[in-house]
């Protein structure tokens, strides 16, 4: 299995085996992560990091993967301070940005600006997230998450936040239902889960169930994922307060959750999980915001064709 | 009925060229944006528009001195899956084909995702996949995925 000059823009392109692929690589990339052991795998290597859009964990995660690897690593910087400001295309800086690197990791604010970036690219383009589109580097690392703090096969799920316009946990769907998950969906009725994809679910024998409470939805389940709701998406801000008391996870909600159960987050949390729960064994979000580094390390590797 | 719909509808015969016939009513002004013809095109163009079939009422265009292109037939296929494409040769029919709906489609149609990239200043052109399952055919965007489903004419470029 060769992902040598493959593009990753999105999870669709993935299939389950190759998942698992990257998954393997990840796991033998996490002593270097964890500065147990050094590595020179990217040494001579160049990641050109393309940020139109702020971002602190993803970015930062990338870096730190090439770093690890002995690799190098050039950045645009700002915007503003770039041919971009000067009305250059995206197309013409990713040709020229192919020039200096050896794989190209972008986000940007407008959907399918990755895949047009491939289109122009000598070199792989790793989308990190395309406005509302995909952002396949993060459902790799939540899946990464899953594996090591909990399993995989035949995981029961909890989704709970804004399941509307939160484009992982879109993601997260689709690739839990290559392992056959169980999914239980809990959100405010105007921040549900799109009826396409839920259909989409069903089509593949996953079953999914949705629950107005968070204490209802965690009893069975061994994985809960939380996400965001921002403060925007509700024209009252009484309204967004009451949704966003409904759905707090607090040590006192979590007193009926199985022993095993995993909170993941991907972060930045506003107040939807409280900083009591970090102290809990169920707090799983800041590993997850670690296993960024060996799943892009192991991405890395595998387009550069250092890894096979 | 009506006295004026009792009357017969005639168009001259065109000598060489093609007549796009059973076009889904309300559509032949969709079909020339397709095929680029506009007011200051040259060339003869006769379009009937609500005129009566078999089928109830469709829309025709007769171009003279014009074959079209297959990439050019399957684009109608999008607005007008139904329509038959007749090429004229001395006033007579030498083929007569259906259009075909073609699997993408490339520059034809703007998608309706005002942040999609393609609807930036980027040097590339839209670019759709095609899906005519169940007798009903979507659009999804190459770019970002999103997909048209419903009035389709509405946005051609």
């Amino acid at each position: 299995m060769s992902f040598e000059h493959m593009h990753i823009i999105s999870m669709k392109e993935f299939t389950r085996d190759m998942i698992d692929h990257v998954l393997e690589v990840a796991e033998e990339m996490e002593p270097i992560a964890r500065s147990k052991s050094s590595s020179d795998l990217l040494k001579g290597k160049v990641l050109g990091v393309l940020f139109f859009e702020p971002s602190t964990r993803t970015r930062m995660s990338f870096e730190a993967a090439m770093m690890r690897l002995g690799g190098e690593v050039l950045s645009l910087g700002s915007v503003d301070a770039s041919s971009v400001a000067k009305g250059e295309t995206l197309a013409d800086t990713i040709r020229v940005v192919a020039g200096y690197s050896n794989a190209i990791v972008l986000r940007h604010p407008m959907e399918g600006a990755a895949r047009l970036a491939s289109e122009f690219s000598a070199v792989p383009i790793l989308n990190a997230g395309d406005g509302a589109g995909h952002h396949p580097t993060q459902t790799f690392l939540d899946l990464y998450t899953i594996k090591r703090e909990s399993h995989l096969e035949g995981l029961k799920v909890a989704l709970a936040g804004d399941l509307k316009y939160g484009r992982t946990v879109h993601s997260l769907c689709y690739a839990l239902s290559l392992y056959g998950a169980e999914i239980t969906l809990v959100s405010p009725p105007e921040l549900s889960m799109p009826s396409e994809i839920i259909e989409d679910l069903k089509k593949k024998n996953i079953k999914v169930t949705e629950e107005s409470s968070i204490e209802d939805a965690i009893q069975d389940v061994e994985v809960l994922y939380m996400t965001r709701i921002q403060k925007e998406r509700f024209p009252d801000p009484a309204e967004y307060q009451k949704v966003a008391n409904h759905l707090q996870i607090t040590p006192e909600v979590l007193k009926n959750a199985k022993k095993n159960l995993r909170i993941m987050h991907p972060l930045p949390r506003t107040n939807e999980i409280t900083p009591q729960v970090d102290e809990t064994p169920y707090a799983s979000y800041f590993d997850q915001s670690f296993y960024g580094v060996p799943i892009r390390m192991a991405l890395l590797c595998l387009v550069m064709g250092v890894f096979e | 009925m009506s006295e004026v719909a009792k009357k017969e509808i005639r168009v001259q015969p065109i000598c060489s060229g093609t007549v796009i016939d059973h076009i889904t009513a309300g559509q032949a002004l969709n079909v020339l944006k397709i095929l680029g013809i506009t007011g200051t095109s040259w060339g003869i163009v006769s379009i009937l528009i609500n005129a009566p079939s078999s089928y109830g009422k469709k829309d025709v265009v007769k171009i003279e001195g014009r074959e079209l292109v297959s990439s050019e037939v399957d684009k109608i296929s999008l607005i007008s899956p139904g329509a038959t494409i007749n090429i004229i040769r001395d006033y007579d029919v030498r083929e007569k084909n259906q259009v075909g709906i073609p699997s993408h489609v490339e520059g034809v149609v703007k998608c309706i995702n005002p942040n999609c990239i393609s609807n930036s200043n980027e040097p590339i052109e839209s670019k759709f996949d095609v899906d005519a399952g169940e007798g009903k055919i979507e659009l999804r965007c190459g770019y970002c995925e999103r997909v048209i489903c419903e009035n389709i004419a509405d946005h051609l470029l």
